[in-house]
């Protein structure tokens, strides 16, 4: 058992036991960046000099640092969706049942997108 | 410890039929629109990984990419999907902007009632100002 300070929040807060949502809370702002990261990549090299069309648009992603990079986001957007939208039904879905049929359906969708993300990605 | 034996506080959401009767200041509608917007893009993502297929996968689907933007996609005229793509670029921009401000207040503990009054008022005029010059690009 940790000793209680008296002051018990901020840096000094004692981070153990039941985490009440830290990691969630922690993985929903690295995910967040990781994908503000991945955007800014994007648009960098969409602003690099060479014609707007297929073959520059499909290289960006062809490269194999960005196919890593891309598929940690993809995990990381389901990941990241997936909290937000089980704070959204556990705020406004009161209704047990209903509540789990929602989050099942978020599950079911997110890893559903994600498996096709990746898909698409790898056979480029 | 001695507090959990006190009745413990109630929160309280706005449900969403409520929205409208109530004043929300502009944190609170980039609170409500951070929601509303990830909601989108989380129903829209088979939308989103389907233009990310065709984009990328060859020559001849990067055709059918362009061409949903102007001959349509099935039944739904071009402008129509061009409309769902301003609505997701909108959706995106905002849930951005507002979660750098997010980022920006975690890091450097910026919880004043004046800092969230400016921030949320420049997330808000950003996310829409950004959306007509990628709306305007989209459309002429």
């Amino acid at each position: 058992m940790p000793q209680i300070n008296t002051k018990n929040y901020g840096a000094k807060r004692i981070v153990v036991g039941a985490h009440y949502g830290l990691a969630d809370w922690l993985a929903q702002r690295i995910s967040g960046g990781l994908m503000g990261l991945l955007t800014l990549l994007v648009v960098a090299q969409l602003l690099l000099p060479g014609e707007m069309g297929y073959d520059k648009w499909s290289a960006i992603f062809s490269a194999q640092w960005m196919k890593v990079l891309t598929f940690v986001v993809i995990l990381g957007l389901a990941y990241h969706a997936w909290v937000g939208m089980r704070d959204i039904w556990m705020d406004y879905v009161k209704h047990v049942g209903a509540r789990l049929l929602a989050m099942i359906f978020t599950m079911v969708w997110l890893l559903g997108c994600a498996g096709w993300a990746i898909q698409v990605l790898w056979r480029l | 410890m001695a507090d959990t034996l006190k009745p413990r506080p109630v929160y309280r959401n706005i449900h969403i039929s409520q929205i409208v009767s109530y004043r929300l200041p502009p944190a609170g509608i980039v609170s409500i629109l951070h929601r509303v917007s990830g909601a989108l893009l989380f129903l829209l993502l088979p939308f989103i990984i389907w233009l990310f297929d065709v984009s990328v996968t060859s020559e001849v689907s990067y055709g059918r990419f362009t061409s949903a933007f102007t001959a349509g996609l099935g039944f739904l005229p071009g402008w129509f999907v061009k409309l769902v793509a301003l609505a997701l670029i909108w959706a995106y921009l905002h849930h951005f902007i507002a979660g750098m401000r997010h980022l920006w207040m975690d890091m450097t503990h910026s919880v004043g009632k004046e800092f969230g009054h400016q921030s949320a008022l420049i997330t808000l005029i950003l996310g829409v100002l950004l959306t007509l010059v990628l709306g305007y690009r989209l459309f002429f």
